[in-house]
């Protein structure tokens, strides 16, 4: 956890982030290599990987044919026999299609086998909503993967945490599923000058307050903090809750936020039937019921695929006005 | 070559009769009748090869060293399995050996073994990866993304096609648009159609011996498809009564064991040395099969090992 107040910083993207992680691991350690389709010659589709290939060669940056399950296999096998892979999936939809490499494969190499088998790799994947792709390409899939048994499940929400978790997962032992939130690719922030390397299943309360616990994830992160804002005008002292990842999950500073606030709301991009906050939500009902003023709400999109058109998808995804009206609701 | 093939026989057997008492449970896939393949080219390896089976994965595991015991514990549900109890028949694994698993999702570990050949190179060894599979296989798409990755990258790797005529109950020759199902696919990924007598050891250890050759001086890889006939049905569940009884029985004749002992015989060797394998191998089923059943169950502390990478299964803090 390399984040001090005094540590010198710089102003990047978080898109310009992901390939900052990459070159600092692959930097730092020769058994880091990336694989998948466009990441070399055309830096991503999401441009993520610009200038890697140009600094690391061809051999640890390679473009692949249009075929999920070879590129995770190949992941999957060569982090068997010494090497760190990170493998992109490019837009998080198209894990249906490897979903075999990473649900039966990769997440249960290690226990099939009692630990004879280690599969240290990384996955990358544009995840998420709010660019008008349509049902295909704009779906969340962290809840589908959090389902897994020997996944872990990461999704930054800043420019300094898709650093300072990517290096984490790189060095991690564990499969890790990393999903990148396309909608925040422009996003600005500050990122630590130096190697910054932070840690996996470690909550960050965003926004401190009194009134109730907003617990959220990857974009909606910044959209709780909104509605936070707004509540705060209105005199109600919310505090936002980044998970920052699913598996493994910081129950123990959701808990202490609401046993603080005796609320509690998630705030989840993925469709209504059995997101993430589900299952916070029942580990907060049987760990914190004494603590709780309230029931848990859960603020989600509906039961649908991710539609097409702007009007549309903005109807669909939890804005900060239906965060924030939720909120003053149930505290009314 | 004998001894591995005689070895893997028995073994079978073994585990064949200890379904029968009800001490297999589960399902378990058999390789009597296929053992000429896993004999050529386990000859063909060095030690540090890379080697991915399938759910007939038995006989790959024992001829990369993995102590029959412990397989056969780990057939019986035992704590001295070869995992512990936690992958069974289907997901035998032995590591030291680097026989990195046995896969029981069809096609999926060709995909694997392009990742350790690759790794192989990238890391400036000259090891292969091996990936044996069944004729089904070459009908799922991980077969063809493999195929072409694997030729696209021209990794050292071996593709060896088991091809004993039916994928689980169907024959293959009804379910696939070409007569063979490997060796007619091999143009479409720029390699040379190879078809190889799979109940001739020595045969299939040529084949081997030379795709071997071509992987380690980087020339890429080769897809082989040895054709043989599984003696039994499918699985333990499946008696075969779907195949023709001259079908059964023409290749009874061709079974891979008599026919190389006679080999052996004829090219002047000494039928007792060969006794003495048979007797060998006798011996070491029968030493494992009652280590095995004299080991304890597997311990239910087991459950919440070995999830994730600090040996627990904590996914919360």
């Amino acid at each position: 956890m390399a984040t001090l107040t005094q540590v010198a910083t710089r102003t990047v993207t978080y898109r310009e982030a992901v390939a900052l992680g990459l070159a600092q691991e692959m930097g730092r350690d020769p058994t880091v290599v990336l694989i998948g389709e466009d990441v070399a010659a055309a830096g991503g589709v999401f441009k993520a990987t610009a200038g890697l290939l140009e600094r690391f060669g061809p051999e640890r940056v390679r473009d692949t044919p249009i075929s999920e399950q070879a590129i995770l296999g190949a992941a999957m096998g060569a982090a068997m026999t010494g090497l760190r892979p990170v493998a992109e999936l490019m837009f998080a939809d198209f894990l249906s299609v490897a979903h075999d490499i990473v649900a039966n494969q990769v997440a249960k190499a290690r226990y099939m086998t009692n630990g004879q088998l280690s599969v240290p790799l990384v996955v990358r994947f544009g995840n998420g909503a709010g660019l008008r792709f349509g049902a295909q390409h704009s779906q969340s899939v962290e809840s589908w993967l959090m389902a897994v048994p020997g996944l872990k499940v990461v999704v930054p929400s800043t420019p300094a945490d898709v650093v300072g978790l990517l290096a984490a997962a790189v060095r991690d032992d564990d499969p890790v599923m990393f999903l990148e939130e396309k909608a925040l690719y422009p996003m600005n922030g500050e990122v630590p000058s130096g190697e910054h390397v932070d840690q996996l299943g470690v909550a960050r309360v965003r926004r401190h307050g009194k009134d109730a616990t907003i617990v959220s994830l990857g974009t909606m992160v910044h959209r709780s903090l909104e509605a936070a804002a707004q509540l705060a005008t209105e005199g109600v002292e919310c505090e936002v809750v980044d998970l920052r990842s699913l598996v493994p999950l910081d129950v123990t500073t959701v808990a202490a936020s609401v046993t603080k606030t005796g609320r509690m709301f998630t705030v989840e991009e993925n469709p209504r039937l059995c997101g993430w906050g589900a299952e916070l939500a029942s580990i907060i009902g049987e760990e914190c019921f004494y603590d709780l003023d309230a029931p848990v709400r859960r603020i989600t999109s509906p039961h649908v695929p991710v539609p097409a058109a702007g009007s549309l998808e903005d109807a669909m995804l939890p804005s900060a006005e239906r965060v924030a009206d939720v909120v003053r609701r149930a505290l009314g | 070559m004998y001894r591995a093939q005689v070895r893997v026989r028995y073994f079978e057997k073994k585990a064949y009769d200890l379904f029968l008492q009800n001490l297999v449970k589960g399902t378990s896939h058999l390789a009597i009748g296929q053992e000429a393949i896993a004999a050529g080219v386990a000859a063909a390896l060095r030690p540090d090869d890379y080697v991915f089976a399938t759910y007939r994965g038995h006989a790959h595991a024992i001829l990369r060293g993995a102590p029959m015991a412990a397989v056969l514990a780990e057939l019986l549900g035992r704590q001295s399995g070869l995992m512990a109890g936690k992958g069974g028949s289907m997901h035998l694994t032995y590591a030291a050996g680097n026989f990195l698993g046995s896969y029981a999702i069809v096609g999926a570990h060709l995909t694997i073994a392009n990742g350790a050949a690759w790794s192989a190179r990238y890391r400036g060894t000259d090891q292969v990866a091996v990936a044996f599979f069944g004729d089904g296989a070459t009908n799922i798409g991980a077969f063809h993304e493999a195929l072409n990755l694997a030729a696209t990258w021209k990794l050292p790797v071996l593709f060896i096609c088991e091809n004993n005529l039916y994928m689980e109950y169907t024959p293959i020759a009804t379910v696939t648009a070409v007569a063979r199902p490997a060796a007619d696919r091999a143009s479409a990924y720029g390699l040379a159609p190879i078809v190889v007598d799979g109940n001739d050891a020595d045969a299939v250890y040529e084949v081997a011996l030379a795709a071997v050759a071509r992987a380690r001086s980087g020339e890429g890889p080769s897809l082989v498809e040895a054709v043989t006939y599984r003696h039994g049905g499918h699985s333990r569940a499946d008696p075969g009564k779907y195949r023709p009884d001259e079908e059964v029985a023409e290749w009874l004749a061709k079974d891979p064991l008599p026919r190389y002992r006679e080999r052996l015989l004829a090219s002047g060797a000494n039928p007792a040395v060969l006794d003495r394998i048979e007797a060998e191998a006798h011996d070491e089923v029968e030493q494992a099969s009652l280590a095995a059943q004299g080991a304890p169950l597997a311990d239910p502390a087991e459950l919440e090992r070995q999830v994730f990478a600090d040996g627990g299964a904590t996914w919360r803090r």
